[in-house]
C-alpha cells in the first residue's frame, strides 16, 4: 500500500484551470471540477468481479476527472440554491438591466438570463415596447428599421446590440437604449 | 400476576411511557402487559415501510393517534437510489383512513405521497392536528389545498425539504377564515409566490403561531408586516433576505424583529444582502438556533453575528464562516451543541475559502457541550481527529466528509485511521459516524473494537478487504443501519454476519463487491431479510453468479417481499415467473 501518496490529482486540476476556454467565466464546464478515481489503489478482488459492469471501465481512464455520482454527499437543493447564486454574481452586471426607448415616458428592466440568442432579446423587448427592431447585420447594423438597440458595456461606452458574441453581450451589458434609427447612425459606421 | 392490578391502573401507569423503546420493551414483560400495551399504544413509529405492513400494523395497535413512517434508504438523498424504487404512502393511508378515524398525526420521511394521500387524509380524519413531510415528493400545491381546506384543526403543516410540484401559491388561500388553530407552517422547500395578503390574514388569525417558515418568494419588504402580526414567534424562517437599500424598509424590519421577544430559532436567508444584516441583531442574544446555510456572506459578517449568539446550541453555515469565523464560534458560544458546515463549491478541487481541520479542532476545544458535528473540508489531519476525540468524548455525532475521496492525511500522507480510531475510542457514546478520506481495514477494525453504542455508519471509497466489513458486523453490537458505497466489500464478511443482518433495521452497499450467487444464498439462508438486488441495466436473469451486484439493500421484515417493486429491482429467493408486471 502506497504510505507516501502525493495528490497528483491536484496538479491536473491546475492545468484545467488555466486553460484557454469559450465560454462565460463561471459556465457550467468550468465549474464542475471533478473529482479523481485515477491512480487511486483498487483491490484485485474488485476488479475481477465488477468486469462485467462497462461502468468500471471508464473509471480508469485518467486523467480526466470524473465526477463521482452522489458525490460529496450534498442534498440537490443546497447545490442548486449556491448554482443560481453563482451565476447571478458572475455573470457580471448583465441580469436586470434598465432598457429605455426613446420617446418612451418611463423606462423598463429585462432579465438578459431569460434569453439566450439576440433573436430572443430583440423579440422580448419588441414585446415590450411594441415596437420594430428589425435584423442586425453587420456591415449596416439594423438598417431598415425604426429603431435601433443600443447598450453600455462595462466601460461606460454605448455600443451597438449584436457585433459581439452573446455570452460576451450579457457579462458586460449594464444598460439598454433603444434609439431612433436616425440617431444611431453614428454607431454603425467605421 | 393478572390480578394484581386492574387494567386501568396499569394502563395509567404505561400512559407516562412515552418513548418506543420502552414501549417495545413493556410489551414484552408478558401477555398480558402486551395486550395492555397495545390498546393503550397512541404513537406508532416504522423505521422502514417494508419491515411491517398496514394491516400488520392495525391489527396489533388499533387505537393509535400518530403514526410515523419511512420509506427510502438515506442514501436516496444523494440521488443513489434510482426513481421509482417504492416507499408509497398510498397502501398505508387506504389502510389507516379505515381504521384509524380518530388518527391526529402523520409524520413522514422520504415517502412518495401523492395527491390522492393527502385528500384522502383531508376526507378521512375530523381530528387531524399534524402533517409532518420530511424529503417526501410525489405531490402537488394541489394537494396541500386539499389539506389546508379540510383539515378545520390543523396545527402543524411542515414540508421540510420536499420536491413539491408547485403549480401555484392559491392553495394557502385554502385555509378557512375560521381556522385559527395553526401554529406551526413550513413551506420553505416551496418555489411559487403565494398570495401575501392571504398570508397575512392567515398569521393574523392564528394566535398560537410558534413556527414560520417561509420559502424564497416572499420579499423582505412585506417581513416586517408578517412579523408584526405574529411577535410571538419562537421560530422563523426568512424569505429571500434582499432589497432595494432603502432606509425604512430597514427601520421597519428592525423595529419588527426587536418586538419579537420569544424568537429562538432562525433561518431562511437566501440571497442574503449584507446591509440588512443588522436588523435582526435584537435578537441574536436570545436565538438558540441558526440556520445560515444558504447564506453567501462572507467570514467578517459572519463572525459579527455570532458573536452576538451566547445561547447558540445549534449552528447550521455554510464554509464561508472560514476557521476564523469557527474561532469565533468557539469563544462565543460556549452552549454549542451542534454544528453543520456545508460546502459553498463542492464540486472544485482547490479551496475556495479559507476552511480547514483548524476550524473543527478550535470549537471542538472552545465548545464544551459539543455532540453532532457534521463537517465538509478539502484537507484533514490524524493529530486534528485526535485532538478533537480528545477534547470532545462526549461527540454522539460526528459526521465528516473531506471532499476529495481517498483523501489521506495531508501532512502525512497516511490513511486516516488512527485519527478516527481515536474517535470511536475516546467517544464513548457515538451513535452516528461517517467516514471519508483514505482509510484502510485498520480503522474498522477499530470501530468494531471500540464504537459499541454506534446506530448508524456511513462508509465510502473506504477499506482493503472483506475483513474491514466483517469487523464492523462482528464488533459493531448497537449497529441499527449500515450504508457503504464504492468499497472492496465482497460476499466473505457478508456470509460469514448473516444473523447479524437481522438485529439491523437495514444495510445498502452499492459499487461494491458483492456477487448474485451471494445475495442469493443469503436470502436462502435468512427467509425473514429481504435481498433486494438493484440493476438498472436490466437483464439479471441471464447473469452469472459471480457477477458483481451494483446495488444491494438488504432489510428485515416481517411483510415478506414486497409487492410493489419496480422492474430493475428483484427480491432474492422469488420465483421470477410470479413476480407482478
Amino acid at each position: 500500500m502506497d504510505q507516501k501518496r502525493i495528490p497528483l490529482n491536484l496538479f491536473d486540476n491546475f492545468d484545467l484551470a488555466t486553460e484557454l476556454r469559450l465560454g462565460l467565466p463561471g459556465s457550467d464546464d468550468q465549474t464542475e471540477k471533478k473529482t479523481s478515481l485515477s491512480g487511486n489503489k483498487r483491490s484485485s478482488s474488485e476488479m475481477e468481479s465488477t468486469t462485467c459492469s462497462e461502468e468500471n471501465e471508464s473509471r480508469f481512464s485518467p486523467p480526466m476527472k470524473e465526477q463521482v455520482v452522489g458525490w460529496p454527499p450534498v442534498r440537490s437543493y443546497r447545490k442548486n440554491i449556491l448554482q443560481v447564486k453563482k451565476n447571478d454574481s458572475e455573470s457580471g452586471s448583465g441580469m436586470y438591466v434598465k432598457v429605455s426607448m426613446d420617446g418612451a415616458p418611463y423606462l423598463r428592466k429585462v432579465d438578459l438570463k431569460v434569453y439566450t440568442s439576440y433573436e430572443e432579446l430583440m423579440k422580448g423587448l419588441q414585446a415590450m415596447f411594441k415596437c420594430n427592431i428589425g435584423l442586425y447585420s453587420e456591415k449596416e447594423g439594423y438598417n431598415g428599421s425604426m429603431h435601433a438597440p443600443t447598450y453600455e458595456d462595462k466601460d461606460g461606452d454605448w455600443m451597438l446590440v449584436g457585433d459581439v458574441p452573446w455570452e460576451m453581450f450579457i457579462s458586460s451589458c449594464k444598460r439598454l437604449r433603444i434609439m431612433k434609427s436616425c440617431e444611431a447612425r453614428g454607431l454603425g459606421d467605421s | 400476576m393478572t390480578s394484581s392490578f386492574p387494567e386501568e391502573v396499569l394502563e395509567h401507569v404505561f400512559s407516562f411511557i412515552t418513548s418506543h423503546k420502552d414501549r417495545n420493551v413493556v410489551s414484552l414483560v408478558c401477555k398480558s402487559w402486551y395486550e395492555i400495551e397495545r390498546w393503550c399504544r397512541r404513537r406508532v413509529f416504522i423505521g422502514n415501510c417494508y419491515a411491517v405492513s398496514p394491516e400488520i400494523m392495525i391489527r396489533r395497535f388499533p387505537e393509535v393517534r400518530a403514526v410515523e413512517l419511512k420509506g427510502k434508504p438515506h442514501f436516496a438523498d444523494f440521488n443513489l437510489v434510482p426513481e421509482g424504487w417504492g416507499g408509497y404512502f398510498y397502501p398505508w393511508i387506504v389502510e389507516m383512513a379505515k381504521a384509524y378515524p380518530l388518527l391526529e398525526e402523520i409524520k413522514l420521511k422520504r415517502m412518495v405521497v401523492s395527491d390522492e394521500g393527502l385528500e384522502m387524509i383531508g376526507r378521512s380524519f375530523r381530528c387531524f392536528k399534524v402533517l409532518i413531510l420530511s424529503s417526501c415528493e410525489g405531490f402537488s400545491t394541489d394537494g396541500l389545498a386539499a389539506i389546508a381546506a379540510n383539515c378545520r384543526n390543523l396545527r402543524e403543516l411542515d414540508l421540510r425539504e420536499s420536491e413539491v410540484e408547485d403549480l401555484s401559491g392559491h392553495w394557502l388561500s385554502h385555509f378557512p377564515d375560521a381556522c385559527t388553530s395553526l401554529e406551526s407552517l413550513n413551506m420553505s422547500c416551496l418555489s411559487s409566490e403565494v398570495s401575501l395578503s392571504a398570508l397575512q390574514r392567515l398569521v393574523a388569525r392564528s394566535p398560537k403561531l410558534k413556527t414560520l417558515r417561509l420559502n424564497r418568494a416572499v420579499p423582505l419588504e412585506k417581513l416586517s408586516t408578517l412579523l408584526l402580526r405574529a411577535p410571538q414567534l419562537v421560530e422563523m424562517g426568512t424569505g429571500a433576505y434582499s432589497a432595494d437599500i432603502h432606509s425604512d424598509v430597514y427601520s421597519s424590519l428592525a423595529a419588527a424583529f426587536s418586538k419579537c421577544k420569544e424568537l429562538k430559532s432562525l433561518s431562511g436567508f437566501w440571497d442574503v444582502d449584507p446591509y440588512y444584516l443588522p436588523v435582526f441583531y435584537s435578537v441574536c442574544s436570545r436565538l438558540t438556533f441558526l440556520n445560515l446555510s444558504y447564506a453567501t456572506i462572507q467570514s467578517p459578517d459572519v463572525s459579527k453575528i455570532i458573536s452576538q449568539c451566547p445561547n447558540l446550541q445549534r449552528l447550521w453555515v455554510l464554509d464561508y464562516i472560514e476557521d476564523s469565523g469557527l474561532n469565533t464560534l468557539s469563544l462565543s458560544c460556549k452552549d454549542l451543541r451542534e454544528l453543520r458546515v456545508f460546502p459553498s463549491d463542492p464540486f472544485i478541487a482547490d479551496a475556495n475559502v479559507s476552511l480547514t481541520e483548524q476550524g473543527l479542532v478550535a470549537v471542538s476545544e472552545g465548545c464544551p457541550k459539543l455532540q453532532s458535528v457534521l463537517y465538509f473540508c478539502r484537507q484533514m489531519s490524524n493529530s486534528a481527529l485526535i485532538t478533537i476525540a480528545n477534547n470532545r468524548p462526549n461527540l454522539t455525532c460526528f459526521r465528516l466528509c473531506i471532499l476529495e475521496p481517498r483523501a489521506p492525511d495531508y501532512l502525512t500522507f497516511e490513511p486516516l485511521d488512527t485519527g478516527f480510531g481515536a474517535i470511536v475510542d475516546q467517544c464513548k457514546g457515538l451513535q452516528r459516524l461517517s467516514l471519508s478520506g483514505l482509510l484502510t481495514d485498520r480503522v474498522f477494525e477499530y470501530i468494531g473494537k471500540h464504537a459499541k453504542k454506534l446506530e448508524m455508519l456511513s462508509i465510502a471509497f473506504a477499506g482493503d478487504s472483506d475483513l474491514g466489513l466483517h469487523h464492523v458486523l462482528s464488533g459493531c453490537d448497537s449497529l441499527r443501519k449500515l450504508e457503504i458505497r464504492d468499497c472492496p466489500f465482497g460476499d466473505k464478511a457478508l456470509l460469514a454476519n448473516v444473523s447479524k443482518l437481522e438485529t439491523m433495521r437495514s444495510l445498502w452497499m452499492s459499487s461494491c463487491a458483492v456477487s448474485l450467487g451471494a445475495c442469493k444464498l443469503l436470502s436462502r439462508k435468512m427467509p425473514r431479510l429481504n435481498v433486494e438486488v438493484i440493476d438498472e441495466q436490466g437483464d439479471l436473469d441471464s447473469r452469472p453468479d459471480n457477477c458483481a451486484v451494483e446495488k444491494l439493500y438488504i432489510y428485515r421484515t416481517v411483510a415478506g417481499p414486497r409487492l410493489d417493486t419496480p422492474s430493475f429491482i428483484q427480491t432474492m429467493g422469488q420465483n421470477t415467473a410470479y413476480r407482478l408486471p
